[in-house]
């Protein structure tokens, strides 16, 4: 069967490309056929993060309009088998996606593919509301931040009610929280909210916290995931968070402040005497 | 400037800035509380909720708190109900 995600925020600007990207190549990477598709309809970045902006000849509005077919449309990932793009389209047409356009892409993607991976446009428009429509799973992408949070509680709400499993009465969509931009230091200094209060305040499972990393940027510079960079704080913290997803109990990182240099010095000696 | 002034510009500088994460928890669970409360709500009910204030303005002075709006849905259909407190003196 296939499963559909939906990676949305209400917010813009939080992560969520970073993390489609991140996602689709950690799912691909577990040998899961994927496709990831870029909803951001009139302002495409996908395709830059994954490194294949100058391979787009058609695009989701051509398939919808019948202009190109699927797989004329779909970019194969060259950086792991399996994977696939479909980049959004530059019209500034709004009405461009369409119900029935997206639901046929959809069905004809579920097919072949294991995993679809929806990357919603911020706002609640419809754009938003199409990527979100058909999803089995939704990864809510928060930052710690009040904007942020209240956001991502207000599409909590529109999850539970504009799906098609919430208007066909089928069991609900699994929603999943991700926090990201997370900086333990500034929890620990009192100005950012923590983990613990996001978690109590929107109540859904944790999926895993992405630190505020200077490995994102880099990663979107050469156009490769920041999931592939294995050394990074970002990139393992993706690959924690994909094999949460899978089901498997891996423990959460990057959530403590890094030890200072004192406490560093003090846990080599202590290792050295053991 | 004063000696003592300058100490306490000196001791204001190295001060921390007060930590401000708890203001954002509290504020987050006030709002979010109350928009949850209106979630299943539709959206005419805030403007509805204007209008008839509005209207009842019109011949009461009422206070903007004291107008109410509810909707309940019951099964097969849905009760509106208005509460409005009148000032004593307009009666
Ligand atoms: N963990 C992180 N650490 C540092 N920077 C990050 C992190 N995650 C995302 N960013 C940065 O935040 C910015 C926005 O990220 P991204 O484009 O993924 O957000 P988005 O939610 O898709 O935005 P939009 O709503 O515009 O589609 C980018 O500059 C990205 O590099
Ligand atoms: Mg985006």
């Amino acid at each position: 069967m296939t499963k559909i995600i939906v990676i949305t925020s209400g917010k813009g600007g939080v992560g969520k490309t970073t993390t489609s990207a991140s996602f689709a190549v950690g799912l691909a990477g577990r040998g899961f056929k994927t496709a990831v598709i870029d909803f951001d309809i009139g302002l495409r970045n996908l395709d830059l993060i994954m490194g294949c902006e100058r391979r787009v000849v058609y695009d989701f509005v051509n398939v919808i309009r019948k202009e190109a077919s699927l797989n004329q449309a779909l970019i194969r990932d060259k950086h792991i088998k399996d994977l696939f793009i479909l980049p959004a389209s530059q019209t500034r047409d709004k009405d461009a996606l369409t119900l029935e356009g997206v639901a046929a892409v959809l069905e004809e993607l579920s097919k072949t593919f294991d995993y679809i991976v929806c990357d919603s446009p911020a706002g609640i428009e419809r754009g938003a509301q199409l990527a979100m429509y058909f999803a089995d799973s939704a990864i809510v992408v928060t930052n710690p931040e009040v904007s942020s949070v209240r956001d991502s509680d207000r599409m909590l709400g529109l999850l539970s009610s504009k799906t098609k499993r919430a208007e066909e009465g089928q069991p609900p969509l699994t929603e999943h929280l991700l926090l990201t931009r997370y900086s333990p230091k500034r929890v620990a200094r009192g100005d950012m909210l923590s983990l613990a209060d996001v978690n109590e305040i929107l109540a859904i499972p944790l999926l895993g916290v992405i630190p505020e990393s200077q490995a994102v940027l880099r990663a979107s510079n050469s156009g490769d995931p920041v999931i592939l960079d294995k050394e990074s704080d970002a990139g393992q913290a993706y690959l924690d968070a994909v094999g949460r997803f899978l089901g498997e109990e891996i423990p959460h990182r990057f959530i403590e402040e890094k030890g200072n240099w004192l406490k560093r010095i003090f846990n080599l000696k202590e290792r050295e005497t053991v | 400037m004063s000696i003592a002034n300058k100490i306490s510009r000196i001791l204001d500088y190295l001060k921390r800035p007060e930590k401000t994460s708890h203001f954002a928890k509290e504020r987050l669970q006030i709002i979010i509380a109350h928009e949850r409360g209106m979630r299943d709500k539709p959206d005419y009910l805030a403007a509805l909720q204007k209008d008839l204030l509005d209207v009842i303005a019109k011949y009461v002075a009422i206070d903007k708190e004291a107008v109410k709006v509810d909707l309940e849905r019951k099964e097969g259909f849905s009760v509106l109900e208005l509460n409005v407190t009148l000032p004593d003196s307009t009666l």
